[in-house]
């Protein structure tokens, strides 16, 4: 380790920092001491429970009736129903088009032209939208789906009354559409919340001599801002693609219907397996689900990494 | 450029370049108006529910202003004994929550981000996948069995510690990208002048990642504020649940929901979150691009 | 790179030993043979290792506990009400005037039935749980073959003696038995039937004391609403898998025992599979859902059920198939969530008849199906006898008595019905007319995946499915969950 001191010149920014400089920035006893804390509770309360369910994968467990007494390990039984089961592929298809409908298209999307248009703009109307959007990803579940379904009635909705006193049926005949313009108004907030804070972390001077220069908006949005923000965008990527992967809300809106339109894996694992406590099938289920966020962000990674 | 037509140089002159510019100005500042109208519409109305339904003695599956305006829906709601403890309990839970999060998952972040790990980012996003496996029912018995085992049933503690647990992933994950978009040319001047690690997380890092230390409060408190599936399977004393167990009180005997307590209920459930988002907004602020403190 | 490998050894050495304190302490997931204390519903932590005998020397101050999912002001109020402010002073001065110090507490959580229950397993499976506890009537077997709950003779010899029995009619005491032993006492229990709107039969040209002996009967009447009655639905039986153990309940088990057969059959031991009497089912269920007698997107939205009661109570349907549930709870003018004022005279009710007169299961021309729940002694109880005393208390005559403050309902005990539903014709109607026909559904694990897939083909036989091939799905799906031997096909 080289000895701290002002001999040492700086390293010049976005080299890779050999390890003797980072080892002198952070201590090794630091770190320890930093990643001890949350890798306690991430140990006990996190990894340990995960891993017991992924067990119960294996078992026939149940909550109740003899399984509960005596579960008997089945192997991969649980797996091979679930993936031989062709419902389990109409979710897996219904769920693929929720998530990139609603959160990649929807909420990435919407969530960062949000934050993009209120980086320069204050005033009362600025405020009072950022609420409205906030407070839509406030409102708990239970509440929302009457919310919805009220908004989106057949004869009563307001959405029908707004167009004119319409009679469209929503919720029977366009399902998927309705749920993902849901799930897009329900979860803006945190995209834009992730997508405001990132822009402020770009230093106003860059952008201040890109216009200077006569870059236009679009130019400075394309050229400066979303490389730099490009670490965040993946993170939130990530992050909204799982959790509208496991949502369960739209059940309460549609009850995977009808005709299981709206079937998402959640939907699936509840009435397959929930529903009834069946939590050893439930548990394979929700692996399955695992190792299929796990290939969408390794994609995720590949697009986003790939382009340097 | 032709000698004899030279580029029109910017002026009072109305030549046709110049007033394209202005008509494309003029363009893009409808658009943003329209933009704005249609988005706001598109996140007010679907609330409108909530505003006319607690209010109403009658209130159905549709959004309808009152056809008999009351006030006696709220009065029904605080027959319940537990209504307005249920929120306090909410805003411990989700206090607790957030201050625990943060303050293991800020230096957490720092160290990850400052430490070259091999498959680091790797093993944080299989926590983060674990935390989608602990967050959903089938965890149920294996939660409430270690939770039994460590004595913190019916605890507040224990559900803290439980939620903590499964949305730390995620807060390092968020946190991290703040901590690495620092140049670490700060840490290492305030090395020179001797600071320890504690002090340069406390005074260098964590105000440069302000804003992310907002964002994720903010959705911790988000989370915890509607978590029904913890505190239902961990408690069992009815003057310790949070508000997201107590809204499913007010369904009758037969399933059905009681719109009259429900929606006004969602409405108070509602309130306490937006104010805690206005608080940290205006204190904290979500806008703030961390310098070099002197 | 040392620096570096050091901290990831020593990160890994933490985790290691942070799950592996974990584990160990997490070994003992079976139910323990000793009791914690029984006041599992305070807000002491559990898990106090004891091999006391059964009951606490006299003397001794005693917690005991009741869990319900009721909660005052809010779920099921009344009963929420009644344990608070009359059960448990009752109680507690009772056990006072004997020299027994006992408070009694109460765990009430209001919240969907799926999740009580897990709540219940829960604290079962790790041996805690409170003392007297609610139970559906079709969860008994589930959790005695869990081994969660134990016959009451079990827990305490003395329960046989009670003098309660008596007032409780076999049926009922059968809704929470298993393989002939008693778990608990009942609390109730509930009929189904039909409800007509007179208004709307009115105009149908239909009379207001109708009276249908065959399901013919009430597709006529439909036929008839169908076509001078516009915008009004003629028939709403429930259907699909939106409305849950709903459908079974009140329509498919009950259209069921009509042709003739009960769902499971218990000197066989076979369900019913691909039979001819599944077939006239679901072909009545076709019937009225692709010709206009039902709305089938009633059947299909997430509050369906929510929305039937809304429009009967708005007279937009002719025909309901409900539970009494609908006259207490839902067009109760008095706190009803649908209200109807003229219900005694715009409603009409009578019982639901078999697919034609007499073929109904036991030779009946008429037929219903009936649920209900009661009350269950916890096997971890650490005070049996006193916690018998409080379940034998709540069922006696003066407790239930309080219980229906006033308002009429049908309980679990024959001399509280006689003397209180005679001001309520609907009450009346279901003891003394649907009760003796009733049915009530088998109580096994495995019945409520079984009506997950009787719910499944009866909306799919109105979303393109012939009646065969729903039938065929259903009965590959029955044949999975219980084993070729205990499925009757062919019928």
């Amino acid at each position: 380790m080289s000895p701290r001191g002002a001999e040492l010149p700086s390293p010049p920014r976005g080299a890779s920092t050999p390890p003797e400089a980072s080892a002198t920035a952070l201590q090794t006893r630091g770190a320890v001491a930093f990643l001890t804390p949350s890798l306690l509770l991430i140990g006990v309360f996190l990894v340990f429970p995960a891993l017991w369910t992924l067990y119960l994968g294996i078992t026939d467990y149940r909550l109740t009736g003899i399984q509960a007494a005596q579960p008997q390990v089945i192997g991969l039984d649980n797996y091979t129903s679930a993936l031989g089961d062709p419902a389990f592929a109409n979710s897996l298809w219904v769920t693929l088009l929720y998530v990139l409908g609603s959160a990649v298209v929807g909420q990435l999307g919407l969530g960062f032209a949000l934050a993009w248009t209120f980086r320069r703009w204050r005033g009362p109307a600025r405020n009072a939208l950022e609420v409205l959007v906030i407070t839509a990803w406030i409102i708990p579940s239970s509440v929302v789906a009457f919310l919805w379904i009220a908004f989106l009635d057949t004869h009563n909705g307001t959405l029908n009354a707004a167009l004119g006193n319409a009679d469209i049926p929503w919720l029977f005949s366009w399902p998927l559409l309705s749920i993902v313009v849901f799930n897009t108004w329900r979860g803006t907030a945190f995209s834009m919340l992730l997508c405001g804070g990132a822009l402020n972390t770009l230093p106003p001077s860059h952008l201040e001599t890109a216009r200077l220069a006569g870059a236009s908006s679009w130019q400075q949005l394309r050229d400066i801002v979303l490389p730099s923000i490009r670490g965040h965008i993946l993170t939130n990527l990530l992050l909204i693609s799982l959790w509208t992967f496991n949502d369960f809300t739209p059940y309460l809106i549609t009850a995977g219907g009808p005709n299981f339109a709206t079937d998402t894996l959640p939907v699936y694992i509840f009435r397959n397996a929930l529903i009834n406590f069946q939590l050893g099938y439930g548990a394979a289920i929700s692996a399955i689900l695992l190792v299929i966020n796990l290939v969408i962000a390794l994609v995720y990674l590949r697009l986003l990494r790939a382009r340097s | 450029m032709d000698r004899d037509h030279p580029t029109p140089t910017p002026g009072p002159s109305r030549g046709p370049s110049e007033s394209a510019l202005q008509v494309r100005r003029l363009l893009s500042r409808i658009g943003f108006y329209l933009f704005i109208v249609i988005v706001g519409a598109y996140f007010a109305l679907p609330m409108l529910w909530l505003v006319f339904a607690p209010f109403d003695a009658h209130p159905t599956l549709a959004a309808a202003a009152p056809s008999a305006f009351t006030l006696g829906n709220f009065s029904d709601l605080l027959k319940n004994p537990n209504a307005l403890r249920s929120l306090a309990n909410s805003v411990v839970l989700a206090g607790a929550t957030m201050v625990l999060v943060v303050a293991a998952a800020a230096p957490a972040a720092y160290a990850l981000s400052r430490v070259r790990i091999p498959g680091r980012d790797l093993l944080l996003y299989v926590l983060l996948l674990f935390s989608s496996v602990v967050t959903g029912t089938a965890a149920m018995v294996p939660l409430f069995l270690l939770v039994f085992d460590l004595g913190l049933i019916n605890t507040h503690v224990g559900v803290i510690l439980v939620l903590a647990g499964g949305l730390m992933p995620a807060g390092i994950f968020i946190l991290k990208d703040f901590v690495d978009s620092m140049p670490k040319s700060y840490e290492e001047s305030a090395r020179v002048f001797g600071a320890s690690s504690f002090q340069i997380l406390r005074d260098i890092v964590l105000p440069y990642a302000r804003p992310g230390l907002a964002v994720i409060a903010v959705w911790v408190v988000v989370n915890v504020w509607s978590n029904f599936l913890i505190p239902f399977i961990l408690i069992r004393d009815p003057g310790l649940m949070p508000a997201a167990v107590v809204v499913y009180n007010f369904y009758t005997e037969g399933g059905q929901a009681d719109l009259r307590l429900l929606s006004s209920f969602g409405l108070l459930y509602s309130i306490p979150v937006v104010v805690m988002y206005l608080f940290v907004n205006r204190r904290y602020g979500f806008r703030f691009y961390g310098g070099i403190k002197g | 790179m040392n620096a570096n490998r050091r901290l990831v050894r020593m990160t890994a050495l933490l985790a290691t030993a942070a799950l592996v304190v974990t584990a160990c302490s997490g070994s003992s997931s079976s139910p323990s043979a000793s009791a914690p204390a029984s006041s599992a519903g305070g807000n002491q932590p559990s898990s106090s290792p004891s091999g006391q005998p059964s009951s606490s020397p006299a003397g001794a101050p005693i917690t005991l506990t009741i869990a319900a999912n009721a909660v005052v002001g809010g779920k099921s109020d009344q009963e929420a009400a009644w344990i608070t402010n009359y059960v448990i002073p009752t109680f507690e001065k009772q056990m006072a005037a004997q020299g027994e110090n006992v408070t009694v507490k109460f765990n009430g959580t209001g919240v969907a039935d799926e999740q009580y229950k897990a709540q219940l397993a829960l604290d079962l499976k790790s041996g805690s749980g409170a003392d007297v506890f609610d139970m559906d009537g079709i969860w008994i077997g589930e959790f005695a073959q869990a081994n969660y709950i134990k016959p009451l003779n079990q827990i305490l010899p003395a329960a046989d003696s009670w003098d309660g029995w008596s007032q409780i009619t076999p049926a009922v005491q059968a809704n929470l038995s298993y393989q002939g032993q008693r778990y608990g006492i009942s609390s109730g229990t509930d009929g189904r039937f039909l409800y007509f709107n007179k208004d709307v039969f009115a105009k149908a040209g239909l009379p207001a004391d109708w009276a249908p002996t065959s399901w013919q009967d009430i597709l006529t009447a439909a036929q008839a609403i169908k076509s001078k009655v516009p915008g009004v639905t003629p028939l709403q039986i429930d259907a699909g898998t939106a409305m849950g153990e709903a459908t079974t309940a009140q329509g498919f088990l009950p259209l069921l025992v009509g042709t003739g057969v009960k769902l499971y059959d218990e000197s066989t031991q076979k369900w019913q599979g691909n039979t001819t009497q599944i077939q006239d089912v679901l072909n009545f269920y076709k019937q009225v859902y692709t010709t206009g007698l039902g709305d089938p997107q009633i059947q299909l939205a997430a509050k369906g059920r929510d929305q039937s009661f809304l429009e009967f109570s708005q007279l937009k349907i002719g025909i309901l198939a409900e539970g009494d549930y609908m006259w207490r709870g839902v067009i109760n003018p008095t706190g009803g969530v649908n209200p109807m004022q003229n219900r005694s005279t715009e409603v009409g009710w009578t019982l639901m008849p078999a697919k034609t007169a007499g073929s109904g299961v036991n030779g009946q021309g008429f037929v219903s199906i009936s649920g209900g729940g009661g009350r269950v002694l916890n096997p971890n109880t650490k005070n049996p006898k006193e916690a018998w005393a409080l379940l034998s208390f709540m069922a006696s005559k003066d407790a239930v008595l309080q219980y229906t403050n006033g308002q009429p309902q049908i309980t679990q005990r024959n001399d509280v019905n006689s003397q209180i539903l005679s001001s309520d014709p609907v009450l009346t109607f279901v003891a003394t007319k649907v009760l003796p026909l009733t049915v009530y559904r088998p109580g096994f694990a495995v019945y409520p995946q079984v009506s997950q897939a009787l719910q499944l083909a009866s909306q799919e036989v109105f979303n393109g499915k012939s009646v065969s091939d729903a039938a065929t799905e259903y009965n590959n799906t029955l044949v999975k969950l219980v084993g070729a031997d205990h499925v009757a096909s062919g019928g």
